[in-house]
């Protein structure tokens, strides 16, 4: 599809958001964070995400899941366009400028002089004109194919031809060019202070320099002070710019008129654009260093009615970006559920990674119902009507008995409120109590949930749970055979057995014989 | 203007990062010996005498050139010592000039960088003066260029341009100063100009444009007054503070390079107080492996022992490969220890400790020697020799010298001597030349069966009686080494066990 089919296909009036196939949906009270949030260290990747982008309350966005295949397909399609290096880079581009924009009006507000104040609001507009046509510009040059952004250039396109943007452009280029021409001399002897036109006096630091560099053996200190950038001016300094305006007469009125002329000059869909296009660049950012580490992610095929799941070489995002910072590896799992399988029971030696494949698991499938690239490759998921978690709580609670109770309390509710179409992932229940009860307690418990026929990740020490019917698969948390201290992180299905961990010592330094001929250039 | 007294058209750069296994190398070639000698308590000589070695010098003609400065120093070594001293005085006395305490006052730094100034050009009217006295008396490249270049560049005229400018930077005119428009329409851009009237005062005021008082009592008003100074001052204090720098620059390369002939100057003295005869080497580009030697002697044992030090003669010319075998205490460490010093030493264009010596340059040494610190965690002993030697592997290359003492002695022989088979013949392959020093026989005795012309196989020599001269000379591996002995001697008993049997080697 060429560029200009792919426009004419969208009329100007349909684009409303980057973020909403249907506009933004109105705001279904408050937007708090889901329960399930901190269970699965979503909160630390909203954390991160949001961190530094306060201002776009990007936060909400990243609370509320879709339900729909096709709200969820809209944002892929962006996604899909935004794989485009050039179409990140422009977006990137104007997110930053409005960022710049919003920064110099703030300042603006701040500043007493009016001449300082209309200065940066023509620096202002100068940054929104400039942000608006590159973006334009660059979109122009790209073939875009998702509904998102193809509606996105046509709005553009209208609206940079439009005579109200084209005066605003011009007028702020005529007044920056007469401003960039002054130039002046200030002359200070005791406390006088004289302003004139500068003519062209030698310039004393060049001279010096040329005296000395022939002692120069390397690189040179700069000792220039940066002067804190204080944006006020103090009544000297306004003083002289006063003095400076006089000898510049014409520009400095040229200026006083365009605020008044152009005062308001924001658009609101382009508005819209800049809060929501966020949610996408954070998470790609956020995403990136990871991918540099060879790590897989993908746009995950959903679906509201099949449960038949899958992922290959997923992993824990939050953990990930630890791990990743730490300079560690990450261990990827696969998991896959065909048939009537619904319930992953997840058991084997402790740290082995039980928990965190849990959490991978279900922020697979938030992230999943956000329209974003989740980590792993060939996934596909089910979009949950609600997410439950039941994880181990920290609160203290006097007697195990309090502690098994209290467990009970809470995933009674979770069954109360789930339907079919839910996903619950309950880690290390029951740890409060003997074998025997968790046994019998926790049979019933997964019996329930293969009787509402809801997916579910089970992580538990109980061995028999997972052979409790077709419904059940069995997964491991495995160790290195030699050194059964060495956890793998690896989660199987099936046990694991003890196959030998055949490479020898040296094959794992890279030292026989074929490996460092390999290794040592000739 | 630069010294190159140690290289021929650049300077020596003690910025530049050592090689990854510098530790490895310092610790197994004892090398904070040799440096401490030739630093005699300063500091700074360790450091440039630890570049020196570690960074080799590639070339053969790069190394003479250095070999002929340093000859010429050892001939007059009171003129480079006097030179040195000098640089070390203006570095010193510049210090001694105490900026104010105010920070980011580009006023203050340019009264302090004036002051300094005025220091720093009498030291360079002094080197000047030396440079007239004694550069008829130096005959090698990097002394004459050195000196030619002192007198051209530090004239007469020169020294009163340096006077003017000094001089202008007391501002009695008034400042100037040109600026445009910056963000939010205040001054930007502040450039300190020359007043272009330079007759009497009061003129300067009779320009077009306007002008303001600032009232005597307006605090504020002064304040930013100065403020504006400050600005004003910035580009022009930068200039007068990086023409300091480049004076102390000059001063400071002039020091670390005259550092490392004053450092060999020490341990030549010292050596010749210890009775060692050092001799220039003669480097041999790479590519043809020479390694000869009459006398080779290990100049750290020498500086740390006051018992006789032995001289071993070597010829392992056309020879990728030398294996030294024989009793333990036998002299092979320190044997081995003499030609890694010696090939670090000839590279860094230094005297060697032997009679005579013939060694190519190569693109780099590497040491692989047993640790005995770590003998405590004995598990992770095998482990942790494999990693050190991949951490070679990443980044040795042909005409490199590995240097291996009882490498692979952690696990039982025949584990330890196929791996080290695997190893050696992989690098030798590569191009690598291959020192080891082992004691064991199934390694050494494997390479002997192979044969070849460029393996030669060296034994640390035992006297009749058990005593050891320390002597190594050619000679085939043996089936035992001398363990036996060491161990009746240290613990007055035979051993009795018999030893275990040694588990199946892994690649059987």
């Amino acid at each position: 599809m060429s560029s200009t089919n792919g426009r004419a296909e969208v009329a100007p009036s349909t684009f409303r958001s980057i973020l909403f196939d249907r506009g933004e949906p109105a705001a279904g009270g408050p937007a708090g964070e889901p329960d399930f949030f901190a269970d699965l260290r979503l909160d630390q990747i909203v954390g991160a995400l949001t961190e530094g982008r306060e201002e776009y309350e990007l936060a909400g966005f990243y609370y509320r899941p879709l339900h729909e295949v096709e709200s969820v397909r809209y944002r892929h399609q962006v996604l899909g366009d935004l794989e485009q290096a050039a179409l990140l880079v422009a977006v990137r581009a104007f997110a930053a400028g409005m960022q710049q924009m919003r920064e110099h009006l703030a300042l603006m507000a701040k500043l007493r002089y009016e001449r300082q104040k209309q200065r940066w609001f023509l620096e202002a507009v100068s940054v929104y004109c400039h942000t608006i046509c590159a973006l334009h510009e660059r979109l122009e040059g790209l073939e875009l194919h998702s509904r998102g952004f193809l509606g996105l250039r046509e709005y553009l396109t209208g609206h940079v031809k439009s005579d109200a943007f084209a005066t605003l452009a011009h007028d702020t280029q005529g007044v920056e060019d007469d401003l960039a021409a002054v130039t002046y001399a200030v002359h200070i002897k005791g406390n006088r202070v004289r302003v004139s036109r500068h003519e062209d006096e030698a310039d004393m630091s060049a001279e010096i320099e040329r005296t000395f560099e022939k002692f120069q053996q390397g690189a040179v200190n700069d000792y220039r002070v940066r002067f804190r950038g204080q944006a006020d001016m103090n009544h000297v300094e306004a003083q002289i710019l006063d003095l400076v305006a006089k000898l510049h007469p014409e520009t400095f009125a040229e200026l006083e008129q365009f605020g008044r002329r152009h005062e308001r000059y924001l658009d609101e869909t382009i508005g819209r654009f800049d809060r929501e296009i966020p949610f996408y660049l954070a998470y790609l950012e956020y995403i990136e260093p990871l991918k540099g580490k060879g790590l897989t992610f993908s746009l995950p095929r959903v679906s509201t009615r099949s449960k038949q799941i899958a992922a290959r070489d997923t992993f824990d995002l939050a953990l990930a970006r630890k791990l990743a910072e730490e300079d560690a590896a990450v261990v990827c799992n696969d998991f896959h559920l065909t048939d009537a399988e619904r319930i992953l029971v997840v058991s084997g030696p402790n740290n082995g990674g039980k928990t965190t494949f849990a959490r991978t698991f279900g922020q697979l499938h938030h992230l999943a119902s956000l329209g974003l690239p989740v980590p792993g490759g060939d996934v596909r998921l089910f979009l949950p009507d609600r997410m439950f978690t039941h994880f181990e709580r920290e609160e203290e609670i006097e007697t195990l008995r309090g502690k098994f109770e209290d467990e009970l309390h809470r995933i009674q509710e979770i069954l109360k409120r789930a339907t079919s179409s839910s996903m619950l992932i309950m880690n290390e229940s029951f740890g409060s109590t003997t074998l025997r009860d968790a046994v019998l307690v926790g049979s019933e418990v997964v019996r329930q949930i293969i009787d509402l026929d809801a997916l579910c990740v089970f992580v538990t020490f109980v061995d028999e749970l997972s052979r409790l019917g077709p419904s059940t698969v069995s997964m491991m948390s495995t160790v290195v055979p030699e050194d059964p201290a060495v956890r793998t992180y690896k989660i199987v299905r099936k046990d694991a057995d003890g196959l030998a961990y055949a490479a020898a010592i040296a094959e794992k330094y890279g030292l026989t014989y074929e490996a460092l001929k390999r290794r040592v250039a000739r | 203007m630069k010294a190159f007294l140690m290289h021929a058209g650049r300077d020596f750069d003690l910025e530049s990062e050592l090689p990854a296994h510098e530790q490895a190398l310092t610790q197994d070639l004892e090398l904070e010996t040799l440096l401490r000698t030739m630093a005699a308590g300063d500091e700074l000589i360790v450091d440039v005498g630890r570049r020196a070695l570690l960074l080799s010098l590639g070339d053969p003609e790069a190394i003479i050139y250095r070999q002929r400065v340093l000859a010429e120093c050892l001939e007059h070594p009171e003129v480079v010592r006097d030179l040195y001293g000098l640089a070390g005085e203006a570095l010193k006395a510049e210090k001694g000039v105490w900026g104010a305490l105010l920070r980011d006052s580009p006023r203050n730094l340019l009264g302090t960088s004036v002051q300094k100034m005025e220091v720093l050009v009498e030291f360079l009217k002094r080197v000047r003066a030396l440079a007239d006295e004694h550069a008829d008396t130096f005959s090698s490249r990097g002394f004459t260029r050195f000196f030619a270049m002192l007198r051209e560049e530090l004239d007469e005229p020169y020294f009163e341009q340096i006077e003017s400018h000094l001089k202008a930077l007391k501002f009695n005119r008034g400042m100037l100063m040109s600026a445009r428009l910056g963000a939010g329409n205040k001054g930007a851009g502040y450039t300190l100009r020359q007043p272009r009237e330079q007759s009497l005062f009061g003129r300067v005021f009779d320009r077009s444009g306007f002008s303001f008082t600032v009232p005597d009592r307006d605090e504020n008003g002064f304040r930013a007054l100065s403020a504006l100074e400050e600005r004003g001052v910035n580009l022009v204090a930068n200039a007068a503070a990086q023409a300091v720098d480049h004076v102390h620059s000059f001063f400071a390369m002039l020091r670390i390079e005259l550092g490392f002939y004053v450092g060999c100057l020490n341990l030549a003295e010292r050596l010749g107080e210890l009775g060692g005869s050092p001799a220039f080497p003669v480097p041999v580009a790479g590519g043809d492996p020479a390694l000869s030697a009459r006398g080779l002697y290990d100049v750290c044992l020498r500086l740390t022992t006051s018992e006789e030090v032995i001289g071993n003669d070597l010829d392992a010319d056309g020879k990728s490969l030398v294996m030294i075998t024989g009793a333990n205490q036998g002299g092979k460490s320190t044997f081995l220890r003499s030609i890694g010093l010696a090939q670090l030493m000839t590279q860094a264009g230094m005297f060697v400790g032997a009679e005579s010596m013939r060694v190519n340059v190569c693109d780099g040494v590497f040491t692989h020697y047993k640790r005995e610190e770590d003998e405590t965690m004995e598990s992770g002993k095998l482990d942790e020799e494999l990693a050190r030697m991949s951490q070679i592997a990443d980044h040795v290359t042909a005409n490199c010298l590995l240097l291996c003492n009882e490498s692979f002695a952690a696990t039982n022989e025949r584990e330890g001597s196929e791996i080290a088979r695997q190893v050696v013949t992989a690098l030798l392959e590569a191009g690598v030349r291959v020192l080891f020093v082992t004691h064991l026989f199934d390694l050494a005795s494997s390479f002997h069966r192979r044969g070849g012309d460029d393996a030669l196989f060296l034994r640390a020599e035992r006297g009749a009686d058990g005593a050891r001269p320390f002597k190594i000379s050619e000679g085939e591996p043996l089936p035992t080494s001398y363990g036996e002995d060491s161990y009746r001697k240290i613990f007055g008993r035979p051993i009795d066990a018999a030893p275990a049997a040694p588990p199946q080697s892994r690649w059987q």
